[in-house]
């Protein structure tokens, strides 16, 4: 049996007429489109063709991710690939399937319509994939039909006639499995060769479904399909990992495993990076000669690329997890186990992994909400996760609770009073999440009866490559959308504080713009308990909460160090403890993270949802300072 | 080991004789025929996309700690239900005269 099966005549028709959409770019002889319904390997065919050459694309107004990717086909032209959301059909309902048609139709400016399509069907499930083939084929465009998953037909016994069924679709039909490579040629040499138009064949009504599913299993029937055996090693896993004893307990070491690697195995990196960034400044610094442009970089631009830089470790170790968990399919049970949980709070399976991430950086956990179909359970998701403590919070915690709290053995001798105190801090934030979830749950974010439906994908290994990609993606976005914002307001602060110079040298701190801001800013927090001093550092943790720490010790002349106790006595002295419990309160509660609104802006598609949760969290915060320090100052005195 | 649906104490079906049976009420490793689905439009579309179409069998397979959701058996893939959305998809009642409660 050939891998590849034509379907009528290969006469080199020409393509469709001129298509409307965005003009082709320069250089690129075709655009391809990869078409599929969900879990039918879309993205491990399109990784597999585009390799690193990629890049994510976002539609105005819709917040479905696209990729692009260029490969170079082998009459040595250029081709534009376009991975587009998986779906069931091409009735524009969802906005997934909305994108898809639109891109399909050439109706989006900002890709070219496709002149082909690489329809992917998984060969596995081919009776019922079958169906999106005819809404795909009816639009006439040039098109292979890819059937993925060969491997698996194979062991699990199903056979498809790969020439009988491209004689039925009338367009060539390939048996491949996109992630061993198997049969790969096939799709090259037809990407690279002259491509037949469909003819028109005799396609159901495709707005009826149940007349699609028949047309569609009898299609399967006429090119000999016969289906694989159940998934037999899905059926067996499935029995321990929803076992209803084992399946929790497993579950649970799943999350501590991801925590135990966020908090025990990243922090020897991040100090890696950490020193690696602080020793090539201290390097420029020695080198460059001494002028304003040398401290900006060193102290600007160098720290701000440190303080981004510093948490891509733990970044990539929970994309490493996270894309273990879901290419093996492990992901979808957790959804499974977590929903009735988050149920109770209006969230559903999926919001759980993400505010599990959240617990490291809300960075990651926003762009994780992506797995969460539903648009207003993936908002409400986003708009909880920076109430969950992210570890950039943790050295302000440290310092205070150190200044402030003495070390007494609360619970034996392993749980002190400043582990208590901590340990507080976490459910704080939890608290807080939990009763704005309910609350948005409740109200802005209310589901329309939107069911959850949560397909099963039947487990399988992971490949290197895909979770490479995947990392390497993840990598890309966080350095480049994240680490622009806070490289910007980096050196935005740094001008700040060195203006307006005095005698050709940098003002003090508190004669500075920043400090002119912190006394500005002061009659607004005095009812906190907080002085000019925090607040500057409130003004300058804006770009990230642990910048405080750095600031403050600025301010003070010391070293900023949580550990130092110079820091911490200097604390003692300006600050009450109402003050610093408001201080701690404060920071349980406000967004005060440029990257996380830059990341919340770019996957919400706008300014609205950041703004609202930035004054949301700020008000949060105020109110709970104000209480902290009254309730505090009552009880100490 | 897959069982048809027969009516059991506790059922709720045998209390309310009238109301059709759905496949909240299916036990793990029971099938039966669905009937129509009694949801919105949109919602509806989306369910007969995956596969839950009148006239289809449908097996119930395992389920998150308490029962809910549960993951139902539909031609050659398996989808997650909560208890709620399932209460929606009615089965098709087989006219066995030794169901529970029959004239």
């Amino acid at each position: 049996m050939s891998a590849i099966a034509g379907g009528g005549p290969a006469s080199a028709t020409p393509g469709p007429p001129v298509p409307p959409g965005s003009a082709r770019p320069a250089g690129i002889s075709r655009v391809i489109a990869v078409v599929g319904p969900p879990n039918s390997g879309k993205s491990t065919l399109f990784n597999r063709l585009t390799g690193l050459r990629q890049k994510v694309a976002n539609f105005p107004g819709v917040t479905v991710e696209q990729k692009l990717g260029r490969i170079r086909l082998s009459d040595g032209t250029a081709a534009l690939v376009v991975d587009l959301p998986g779906v069931y059909s091409l009735s524009p309902r969802s906005e997934d399937e909305q994108v898809t048609h639109d891109v399909l139709m050439g109706l989006t400016s900002e890709v070219p319509r496709p002149d082909t399509v690489l329809l992917i069907l998984d060969s596995t499930n081919l009776a019922r994939h079958l169906s999106l083939a005819a809404s795909v084929l009816s639009l006439g465009l040039p098109t292979l039909v890819v059937l993925n998953m060969a491997d698996e037909l194979k062991t699990r016994g199903g056979d498809v006639d790969v020439a009988a069924l491209a004689a039925r679709l009338g367009v060539p039909v390939a048996l491949i499995s996109a992630a061993s490579g198997e049969g790969w040629e096939a799709v090259l040499q037809f990407l690279g060769g002259s491509i037949a138009v469909p003819r028109p064949i005799d396609l159901p009504v495709i707005s009826d479904i149940p007349k699609c599913h028949q047309w569609a299993a009898r299609l399967g029937k006429e090119a000999g399909y016969s289906p694989p055996a159940p998934p037999l090693w899905t059926r067996r896993l499935d029995a321990v990992f929803l076992h209803p004893v084992a399946g929790p307990a497993i579950f649970g070491l799943v999350v501590v495993a991801v925590f135990q690697a966020i908090f025990s195995a990243a922090p020897p990196l991040m100090d890696l990076i950490d020193r690696g960034v602080a020793a090539s400044g201290e390097w420029l610094a020695a080198t460059l000669p001494a002028s304003l442009f040398r401290d900006l970089l060193v102290q600007g631009v160098w720290s701000g690329v440190g303080s981004v830089l510093v948490f891509l470790p733990q970044i990539l170790l929970l994309f490493l997890f996270l894309g273990l968990l879901e290419d093996s399919g492990y992901l979808a049970r957790a959804a499974l186990i977590a929903d009735r949980t988050m149920a109770k709070v209006g969230l559903q399976g999926k919001s759980f992994i993400p505010l599990l991430s959240a617990y490291a950086c809300a960075v990651p956990a926003v762009l994780a909400t992506r797995t969460i179909e539903n648009k207003r359970d993936r908002f409400a998701t986003i708009l909880i996760a920076p109430f969950m403590t992210c570890s950039a919070r943790l050295p302000v915690y440290t310092l205070i609770i150190a200044a402030f709290l003495p070390e007494r053995p609360v619970l034996g001798p392993l749980v002190g009073t400043r582990a208590a105190a901590l340990l507080g801090l976490y459910a704080l934030g939890f608290l807080a999440a939990v009763t704005t979830a309910r609350l948005l749950k409740s109200s802005v974010l209310r589901s329309e009866k939107t069911p959850f439906l949560l397909e099963m994908p039947p487990y399988r290994m992971p490949t290197l490559r895909q979770v490479g990609l995947r990392l390497l993606d993840r990598a890309k976005v966080f350095l480049g959308r994240a680490g622009t914002v806070i490289l910007g307001v980096s050196v935005a602060l740094w001008v700040l504080a060195h203006v307006p110079p005095k005698a050709g040298h940098a003002p003090k701190i508190a004669d500075s713009l920043v400090g002119t801001i912190g006394r500005a800013v002061a009659p607004t927090i005095e009812p906190l308990g907080f002085n000019w001093k925090i607040g500057v550092g409130l003004v300058t943790s804006l770009a990230a909460r642990e910048v405080i720490v750095g600031t403050l010790g600025t301010i003070y002349g010391i070293e900023g160090d949580a550990d130092a106790g110079g820091l911490q006595a200097a604390l003692r002295r300006d600050l009450t403890p109402g003050g610093a419990v408001a201080l701690l309160v404060f920071f349980a509660f406000a967004m005060q993270c440029m990257s996380t609104i830059a990341v919340v802006r770019r996957e919400t598609g706008g300014w609205r949802w950041p703004a609202l949760q930035f004054a949301y969290m700020g008000v949060l915060a105020w109110i709970g300072a104000f209480v902290a320090n009254r309730v505090v100052t009552a009880l100490v005195g | 080991m897959r069982r048809r649906f027969r009516y059991r104490k506790g059922s709720p079906a045998k209390d309310q004789q009238k109301e059709p049976l759905s496949l909240r009420d299916l036990r793990q490793g029971e099938e039966a025929v669905l009937e129509k689905i009694d949801l919105p439009d949109d919602v509806c579309r989306r369910l007969m996309e995956m596969g839950f179409l009148p006239g289809t069998r449908v097996v119930a397979a395992r389920a998150a700690p308490g029962g809910d959701p549960r993951v139902f058996r539909v031609d050659g893939i398996e989808v997650a239900l909560r208890r709620e959305t399932a209460a929606h998809l009615l089965l098709r009642v087989p006219h066995t005269p030794n169901a529970a409660g029959a004239p």
